[in-house]
């Protein structure tokens, strides 16, 4: 990670490391950022995939039509309650650009109130997710019930694990921000963790509409 | 000396330094150059490839003692040497252990060392994270093999290891958790050094360095980066599936509940075929390299190299249900991924004849490097034609689970990847260590090579079309496949005679040449073409005492050569006049850390918690967060460059990457 932020324009030696200095115009982080989320696409399109597959098998599997059907779909699924959750994760990503924006307009105080405001919606997003697993559970539909209910379980929490690992990351940002570590001149960093927020937000846009609108 | 300061020199603008605030955690920063501890807290991207081979080279040799076993075990019929059980847990493991443990990390033994130096960089983009994907990969790879040890016996699922023969049911013991877990470590690490690579390949590029000027090596080093970054993640989802199905009671292979057992071989084999390419073509790159600086001509077709291997990159992910004819998807899948791979077997033909085209007509010096080099064309060229056969669906549904299969794949990976590994070594080891390896063990060592080779798997090919099967522990006297079974076993002890002469000739060479008083073999003893020629041997730390300003592709061989008035290539400048010194007045390099090793370490706790102690996980998540936070907080040494706190954001990130 030899970056360097306010490269001294007298160090020839080091302008092939220098900010700005890429070869794409891109910083190093940054384009390390998008090629990860790259590669998470594949991630969630895999766990996708499994899940469209067995949820279409378990319909179609002899001997379940009737008796596991109700456990799924429609049936156990609070529409209403995890599309007010995903508004909430989606207005997050709105105040992760406000936190940005502060840091890029050299308003630390604003931004800190942005980036706790983010981590707590989606600190919201994932209590509704824990409010939901536990009702499914309560219900009879476990981890272990069928091959829905594991292919569920696993794509919405993997989600879920993202989600809270973006929690941390913006957390751990707020107490440097505290320490005095997340000036101005860092705003990159904090865009980046945002870039990886936005994705997660996305991709729930992905999952709630595979998992819980398409019938 | 490179210049190592302990604090940051004050801001020019005044504003005060961050540098100043004390390390969270207990490690300083270390900041020795020799030593064990300069080797543990390593970031730099040579020390780091030199520690990917060498790990590469000792699983290489356990993978070789189980391969012997295979063979001896199947010398005659009614072999006793292993018990069924512990067949398939040795031919798993010598799969597992040669894809993962010997392929993949001694190419990116290659990656690291060379590739900032081919695109005229002085580190990778990130050099700590570097050092974290080595330690994860030797600690996934550590982990996989104490199976043996703790785990009541090494996977036993073979090396694809289809669910759902690879549950519990199945396969009870730990072994396959093993290798859920190991692939899942050490599939980080690729991730990350694939992240790294691309970011160093595009964004550290010398002036003048457009990609079209980078040197094929890099090329295809390239697209084996992109083919990790996305094909990893697939397997990732499927061991991860297994490892809920196993460990947790989940039903994703659960075939009593409706579970698809195509499901693992789809999601396997989408990252398996691409993985076939990020293991031969690092090979591809490495010969395109030695062959035209021993036949002294440049590279025929460079445009054509270069694209062939993108076509590569892309059409590989378009062919991996040709692994599963026989697993009935239906005649339209079959129909068209045979035609996808016949169609993919043209820019690997493209790449055949341009090697071929180079040599045709040059100053050919058969070194060992470059008899390797062309030891791969010749037997890459079997193996690459028996590939075309399996294109033919008919008649690979009869040689599907065949010894023919088995020949065919040795000799891609064997007489392919292998043979372009080992050109690698014999040509760029003066430039790592300072010396060349001596030439005529070298050429002992080819030929033990290439003959146990062919001996071993040339009668493979017999016995696949008489019906032999594999992953069967035994034969029958009555079979009439005993006498191509006992060739094949003698060709393994030429194998392993080949591969000591080997280790003794890195020994040897060594000490002749410490007793003739450490000659210098010079810069560029091969008179080369590409940068990584145009700095001492072996490298300097700081690799480049000034970047260099590249003004054509094969630029260091410029330098040497123009042209005379009838366009002839002629010598314009001696060798020493035109590399560098080596001389590192105000350069800075990254500063060593120990954190990357303690992250990594947390996560065999992790794999040994799941496995058996769910308490067990506490420690690792433990040295997980503290290296983590470690890491982000590390004080810098390079007074331009506090990013004791800049790391924060690329280090949660490599926590997010760790988990998901």
């Amino acid at each position: 990670m030899a970056e360097t932020l306010a490269a001294p324009a007298t160090d020839a030696h080091h302008d092939d490391h220098g900010h700005g200095h890429t070869n794409t115009g891109i910083s190093n982080e940054k384009l390390a950022m998008w090629l990860f989320l790259g590669s998470e696409c594949l991630l969630f399109g895999g766990l996708i995939s499994t899940f469209l597959l067995y949820r279409k098998k378990l319909n179609s599997f002899p001997g379940f039509e009737n008796a596991e059907i109700s456990k799924l779909g429609a049936q156990l699924f609070d529409i209403p309650f995890t599309s007010v959750s995903s508004f909430v994760l989606l207005m997050s990503s709105l105040t992760m650009v406000l936190a940005v924006s502060s840091l890029q307009r050299r308003d630390e105080q604003r931004m800190r109130i942005w980036l706790l405001a983010t981590a707590l919606l989606g600190a919201s997003f994932i209590a509704g997710q824990i409010y939901e697993f536990t009702a499914f559970v309560k219900e009879g539909l476990g981890f272990t019930t069928n091959i829905f209910s594991s292919a569920f379980f696993t794509l919405t929490g993997f989600h879920g694990a993202h989600v809270v690992i973006g929690i941390i990351i913006l957390m751990t940002m707020f107490a440097m921000s505290l320490q005095g570590r997340l000036g101005p001149e860092r705003a990159e960093a904090l865009e980046i963790a945002g870039l990886y927020w936005h994705f997660v937000d996305v991709v729930w846009v992905v999952v709630f509409v595979v998992v819980y609108l398409i019938k | 000396m490179a210049i190592v300061e302990r604090e940051p020199l004050a801001l020019t603008t005044g504003e005060p330094s961050n540098g100043s605030l004390e390390p969270l955690g207990v490690l300083a920063r270390p900041s020795t150059k020799t030593g064990w501890r300069s080797w543990v807290s390593t970031v730099d991207h040579k020390k780091i490839g030199i520690m990917y081979g060498v790990t590469a080279l000792f699983f290489f040799f356990v993978a070789g003692f189980e391969a012997t076993l295979i063979r001896l075990q199947l010398a005659q019929p009614n072999g006793t040497v292993l018990s069924a059980d512990l067949y398939n847990q040795v031919f798993t493991m010598h799969g597992v252990t040669m894809v993962f443990l010997v392929i993949m990390p001694m190419a990116a033994a290659f990656a690291n060392y060379l590739l900032p130096l081919q695109v005229g960089a002085r580190d990778v983009a990130f050099p700590r994270l570097n050092a974290l994907s080595f330690w994860l990969f030797l600690f996934g790879g550590v982990f996989l093999n104490t199976s043996w040890v703790i785990g009541g016996g090494g996977p036993d699922c073979g090396w694809f290891c289809y669910a759902p023969n690879s549950g519990v049911v199945f396969s009870p013991t730990a072994g396959v958790d093993y290798y859920t877990l190991g692939l899942l470590i050490t599939g980080v690490a690729s991730s990350i050094g694939a992240i790294n690579l691309i970011v160093t390949v595009l964004n550290l590029r010398a002036p003048g360095m457009s990609l079209f000027r980078m040197p094929v090596f890099t090329w295809m080093q390239l697209v084996v980066q992109m083919l990790l970054l996305f094909s990893l993640p697939v397997i990732t989802v499927a061991l991860f599936l297994l490892t809920f199905d196993r460990l947790f009671g989940a039903n994703f292979f659960n075939v009593a509940q409706g579970a698809d057992p195509l499901l693992w071989q789809h999601l396997f084999w989408i990252f398996g075929h691409p993985e076939v390419y990020i293991l031969i073509l690092p090979s591809f790159g490495i010969v395109s390299e030695v062959i035209p600086v021993f036949s002294r001509k440049p590279i025929y077709g460079y445009p054509f190299m270069v694209f062939s291997g993108i076509a590569i990159g892309f059409m590989g992910w378009g062919v991996w249900a040709h692994h599963m004819f026989a697993s009935g998807i239906g005649p339209i899948s079959v129909a068209a991924f045979s035609l996808a791979t016949m169609f993919i077997a043209v820019p690997t033909g493209v790449k055949i004849l341009n090697w071929m085209a180079t040599m045709w007509g040059g100053r050919i010096r058969f070194t060992t490097a470059m008899l390797f080099a062309v030891g791969l064309v010749a037997m890459f060229t079997i193996g690459g034609l028996s590939g075309v056969t399996h294109s033919v669906a008919p008649a690979d549904t009869q040689q599907t689970d065949t010894y023919y299969i088995v020949a065919h794949f040795h000799y891609v990976l064997f007489g392919g990847a292998l043979l372009g590994l080992f050109s690698g070594m014999y040509f760029w080891w003066p430039k790592a260590f300072g010396h060349f390896l001596d030439e005529k063990l070298g050429k002992a060592h080819f030929w033990l090579m290439i003959i146990g080779f062919n001996l071993t798997f040339g009668p493979m090919h017999i016995l696949g079309l008489q019906g032999m099967s594999r992953r069967i522990q035994t034969y029958q006297a009555t079979d009439g496949l005993t006498f191509w079974n006992r060739v094949a076993t003698f060709g393994v002890f030429v194998i392993g005679a080949g591969m000591l002469l080997f280790l003794y000739n890195i020994g040897a060479s060594y000490r002749s040449w410490k007793a003739a008083g450490r000659p210098n073999p010079g810069a560029d003893p091969c008179d080369s073409r590409s940068l990584e020629w145009s700095i001492p041997s072996p490298t300097p730390e700081h690799n480049f005492d000034t970047i260099p300003t590249v003004h054509a592709a094969d630029d260091f061989w410029h330098r040497k050569y123009g042209e005379d008035e009838h366009g002839r290539a002629v010598r314009i400048a001696a060798t020493e006049d035109v590399v560098q010194k080596g001389d590192a007045t105000g350069v800075h390099l990254p500063s060593p850390s120990y954190y990357p090793l303690v992250l990594a370490a947390g996560l065999p706790f992790i794999g040994y918690g799941l496995i058996f102690n769910l308490l067990l996980v506490i420690p690792g998540a433990l040295l997980v967060l503290w290296g983590v936070y470690g890491w982000a907080y590390e004080p810098s040494t390079e007074p331009d460059d506090h990013h004791g706190d800049h790391g924060t954001a690329a280090a949660a990130h490599e926590e997010e990457t760790s988990v998901g």
